[in-house]
Order: C-alpha cells, then sequence, then structure tokens
C-alpha cells in the first residue's frame, strides 16, 4: 500500500530516482548542488540501484557523460542547480539537438552575482530557449510524480528530448512535506524498460551521433526539433492520464484553480501558486471572481490551451521569479503576453517578485489582486511590470 | 489558512531547532497529518540565534511563504527570551513554550506577553541530566506536546523510538536518554 511520509524535496526526487533505477547517473558537487546526487550515491554505495554512478569534474562534464551514456543507449540522469546549470549550458543544446531523452531535476536557484544561494527561477529562466522540456512543480509531491512522469515524457518516439523538472530551492527542496510514495515495482512498470530506437552500442545498426551539419542540413535537423516540440503537449497529457491510474492524482499541462468563472487571475509556477490558491480562497469567500492558472508545461509553451484558459479573463497578473533584464518583464509575462495578443479583451501585467529568495506573502499576492480589481473595473493598466516586495 | 497550525521554533545554531522540528513532522505525518518542516536558512553559525518552523494541518498544505503569525512559539535557548524577538507576530491566543528556569509568570512579566498561556521547563538541566550534553530539542518536545496536546506522548515516542534506533544502533544509552528527556519534560513542565 503506498503510504504517507514526511521527506523533502530532494529527498522525495532522489527517491524517485532510486525507484527508476537509471542505467548511468553523472554528478558533480557544485555549490549550490542539490541534496538529490548526494542521497542518491548513497543508494549506490548500498547497492539498492544497479547505476553506474560517474563522479566527474564539472557539471559541464556531468552533462557531457550523461550526454555520451544517453547516445550510448542507456536510461541516463543528472540532477542540478543556478551555477551547476549555468556551467552546462554548451551541452544543454547538445542533449536537445541530438534528441537524447535524459531527465534532469533542477532545483531552482539564483544565479551569481552577487553571491546566493536561494531560490528564484533565473536559472532555468536562461535556459527556457535550449530545447528541453521545462516542467513544473509546486510542492514536494508534484516534484516527485513529475520526475516519475519525465521518463515516459523524454522516451516517447513522438519526443525524445530531454527534460528538466523543476522545484523552488530550499521551499520545496529543503522544505519537508507530507507526501504518498508509490511502491518500487509500480513504478517500475510504470516506465518500463527503455528501448532506444538508435543507439552508439547497437552494433547491428551503426548509427552517427553529433555529426557534423553545415548549411546543407542543419536546418531542416533544427525544424524537425522544433516539429518533436510540437508534439509534446499531447505526450504530456496521456502520461499524466496514465500516471493518474497509478497514483490516482491528475496532471494536465497546467493547473486551472477557481478559473473557469474567474474576472481577475494571477499566472505563476512552482511554490508560489500553493500560497495564491489561499488567496483565491479567500477572496472567493468574499465574493471575488477570482482564480490561477499554475503553468506545469512551461516549455514548449501550451499556447492554444493557455488562450482558451485565459480568453475569458477580465485582467491577468503574470508572477515572474525571474527577469529577462530586457525591461519588458520576465520571462512567464513575455510569453502569455504574446498568447493573449490577438485577443482585445484581457489586461495583462506583470510582478516580478521574490529574486533571491526574497518570500512573497499573503498579503503582496492579495495586493496584486486588489490591482487586478481596478483594472478590470477601469481597463486601465498603470505600470505593466512592477517589481513585488523589493525596496525602492 | 484556515485549519493550518503554525509552530516557530527559537534556537541557537547547534541546538537542534531544525531537527526538532523535522522530527515533530516526522512524528505528525506518521499520524495522518498534513505537516511542513523546514528552518530560516541564513549563515548557520554555532550559537547563532536561528528559527525552524512547521505546519500542521487535515488537508494539504498549500502556504510556501514563511510563518509569519505562528500560534505556537517554542524557545530552546533561555538566553533568547528578551534578546529575539520571540512574541512578533503570535496572535492573543499564542501558547509559549520556553526552556527556562523561571516560572511561566516571571516570563510573562518579562517579556510583556498579555494573553494567551506561557509555559516553562528547565531543558538544559533535563538534557543534562539524561543525555549528558545540553541538548534541549528532545525534551522540549516532551514539554511542547504536553502544551499543545498535538499528538498522544506515547505515539510520539514509539515513533522518535522507531528513528533513534535507527540513528544510533550502537549507542542504546543516546535512545534512552532521549526517551527520558522527553517523559520528564512532559511530566516537569509548568503551567499558570
Amino acid at each position: 500500500m503506498p503510504k504517507a511520509v514526511a521527506i523533502t524535496g530532494n529527498e522525495a526526487v532522489a527517491e524517485a530516482m532510486r525507484q527508476l533505477n537509471p542505467d548511468v547517473v553523472a554528478a558533480y558537487p557544485i555549490t549550490p548542488q542539490t541534496e538529490i546526487v548526494q542521497i542518491f550515491s548513497t543508494f549506490v554505495a548500498d547497492g539498492l540501484v544497479h547505476t553506474e554512478f560517474v563522479p566527474v569534474e564539472s557539471e559541464h562534464s556531468a552533462l557531457s557523460a550523461v550526454v555520451g551514456a544517453s547516445a550510448a543507449g542507456a536510461r541516463a540522469m543528472t540532477a542540478t542547480s543556478s551555477q551547476g546549470l549555468a556551467l552546462m549550458w554548451e551541452v544543454l543544446n547538445i542533449a536537445s539537438g541530438m534528441r537524447l531523452p535524459i531527465v534532469m531535476p533542477v532545483v531552482n536557484r539564483a544565479l551569481s552575482a552577487p553571491i546566493n544561494i536561494h531560490c528564484d527561477h533565473s536559472d532555468t529562466m536562461g535556459a527556457r530557449d535550449s530545447g528541453w522540456v521545462q516542467i513544473y512543480s509546486e510542492n514536494v509531491q508534484e516534484a516527485y510524480d513529475n520526475v516519475i512522469q519525465a521518463v515516459r515524457i523524454a522516451e516517447h518516439p513522438d519526443v525524445r528530448l530531454p527534460v528538466m523538472v523543476m522545484m523552488d530551492g530550499f521551499i520545496i527542496s529543503h522544505g519537508m512535506e507530507t507526501v504518498t510514495l508509490l511502491e518500487d515495482d509500480v513504478v517500475k512498470r510504470f516506465v518500463g524498460e527503455y528501448r532506444p530506437e538508435h543507439s552508439l552500442l547497437d552494433v547491428d545498426h551503426p548509427v552517427t551521433f553529433g555529426a557534423l551539419d553545415f548549411a546543407d542540413w542543419y536546418f531542416e535537423h533544427k525544424r524537425q526539433e522544433s516539429d518533436a516540440e510540437a508534439g509534446v503537449s499531447q505526450v504530456v497529457i496521456s502520461v499524466a492520464e496514465d500516471f493518474a491510474r497509478i497514483s490516482g492524482r491528475r496532471y494536465g499541462l497546467f493547473e486551472e484553480y477557481m478559473l473557469d468563472d474567474a474576472e481577475i487571475a494571477v499566472v505563476a509556477l512552482n511554490s508560489t501558486a500553493g500560497t495564491v490558491k489561499e488567496v483565491v480562497d479567500a477572496l472567493r469567500s468574499d465574493g471575488v471572481k477570482a482564480g490561477l492558472l499554475k503553468l506545469r508545461l512551461f516549455r514548449p509553451f501550451p499556447h492554444r490551451d493557455v488562450l482558451s484558459a485565459l480568453r475569458h479573463v477580465k485582467a491577468i497578473a503574470v508572477l515572474d521569479r525571474a527577469d529577462t533584464y530586457s525591461t519588458m518583464g520576465g520571462p512567464l509575462f513575455i510569453d502569455i503576453r504574446n498568447v493573449m495578443y490577438d485577443m482585445p479583451g484581457p489586461r495583462i501585467v506583470n510582478y516580478i517578485y521574490g529574486l533571491g529568495g526574497r518570500d512573497i506573502d499573503l498579503d503582496e499576492i492579495n495586493k496584486v489582486f486588489e490591482d487586478l480589481k481596478d483594472i478590470a473595473t477601469t481597463g486601465k493598466v498603470g505600470a505593466p511590470v512592477t517589481y513585488l516586495g523589493v525596496r525602492e | 489558512m484556515q485549519g493550518v497550525l503554525e509552530i516557530r521554533w527559537h534556537g541557537r545554531g547547534g541546538q537542534g531547532a531544525k531537527t526538532a522540528a523535522i522530527l515533530l513532522g516526522e512524528a505528525l505525518a506518521a499520524a495522518g497529518k498534513h505537516i511542513q518542516a523546514f528552518p530560516e536558512y541564513g549563515p548557520e553559525r554555532m550559537g547563532a540565534p536561528v528559527l525552524a518552523f512547521n505546519r500542521v494541518s487535515d488537508k494539504p498544505i498549500r502556504l510556501h511563504c514563511h510563518v509569519e503569525r505562528p500560534k505556537i512559539v517554542v524557545i530552546l535557548d533561555p538566553t533568547l527570551v528578551g534578546k529575539v524577538d520571540v512574541t512578533g507576530g503570535v496572535p492573543g491566543d499564542g501558547v509559549y513554550v520556553i526552556n527556562t528556569n523561571l516560572a511561566p509568570a516571571e516570563i510573562r512579566r518579562k517579556l510583556n506577553i498579555k494573553g494567551g498561556s506561557i509555559f516553562t521547563v528547565d531543558a538544559t538541566q533535563i538534557a543534562l541530566d539524561t543525555i549528558g550534553r545540553d541538548i534541549p530539542n528532545t525534551p522540549m518536545m516532551g514539554a511542547l506536546l504536553r502544551a499543545a496536546g498535538l499528538l498522544p506522548l506515547d505515539d510520539f515516542i514509539s515513533d522518535i523510538r522507531h528513528k533513534l534506533e535507527k540513528k544510533f544502533k550502537t549507542k542504546p544509552e543516546i535512545i534512552e536518554g532521549n526517551i527520558k528527556a522527553i517523559q520528564r519534560a512532559y511530566q516537569e513542565v509548568r503551567s499558570e
């Protein structure tokens, strides 16, 4: 029987990795790394997994080793965070360009400088255009569930792309919550055995990975990659349906919370979405038609579904825990406004919040909804981009 | 927020405030509660004032902001009283559980607390007697259970015993010392 346990996000993801029992995990303890691979390495040492654990000399090498293993036909994983992900940058596009179904949990943390180890989304937003599928998680349960589903999504023949699974640094990675874990054999059956269509070790069918590809074919291959991205949503949904059957927990491309009849709504990622739900409940009990769209799949962006979920809302606030420094708002805002551009109705504003682990509390989220009430009533937007909870 | 009980632990680096929050969280989760347990992460130095938090509810907990209005405050170190803001955000019916050899009425005067309830216990002495070191976190959990009634003492002790047995296989005296500390603090905690 599945049972509820109290564990941290790092422990839950390491537990998912133990159950997934990947063929290869490569990792380097950069600061800030995560406890994920540290905990996982104890599973390797204790013989609980048959994984080949490769301790490498940098995060760049960690992902490079995983790329090699994946090309060889292995189910390969690593985990990273912040500066570690930044150092992997060069290899990110190699993994997606080679269409390797690598799964990588990422703990969202700020980037230097100034030096900071706390939560924001600057790290993975910097990797948003790297061709990786990006899935965000609200809490420990979702981080665990998403890592398991990510394997099926990545390896699906219509996808064959690497997947990052995100959770908020400290708030979720080091925060202990009550979660329900699946049985080992249930997870094992759910992901099945990985049988790559092409692999380097399949010597009867020799192939080349990472070949030279100039102006003659490079463009076509990149176009195919974009085509694959277009099919990701459908696979995410079908994997979520299968997952609901084994877990009873339902997932989609995003979660709509009180959104059906909402007149004002917030769009958010990760742990803040949970806090927003509390504010939505309070506003609803006062008769305010408030709602939330919590995005789960951020890359590729499920634009058609997001459009149809938000088109009736009068005023939308997009919460971004990262800045683009374009002076036009955060990354999520730019995408949402792009999606809604052809809709005459909704007014859209942006709040950049929580950089470097700055807390966002109920009062601040309430203030966002108060602003939305004004915008919905007057139809007028003051500043499109506001920095929330900062000293100015 | 409704139906979510929030607890703030005040301690000094090395006294086990984070461990106490985690052990309490695990015990309550084992009893079927939804919990959160997390420390405030800052520069971690031995002896510096630190905070840790719990949230407890019958329903899944969605809040992911700081704990700002805790109903229960547990103070692991007597020297924090009057030094750090232990009453900040606590509602009028708040519960304070404090490691000190002072009586609750004296603490009330010292901290100028108007309402709520105050419990005190000399957890430092209990820890020295039972564990042999000034690690007040386990006795303070015993005092907290008596003050707030979150869980039956026997359930908590069996959960803690199970965990300590895993961690201190070769040191049974540590296990027994901690269990005794919890029981003694549960008995000795003073209310007004």
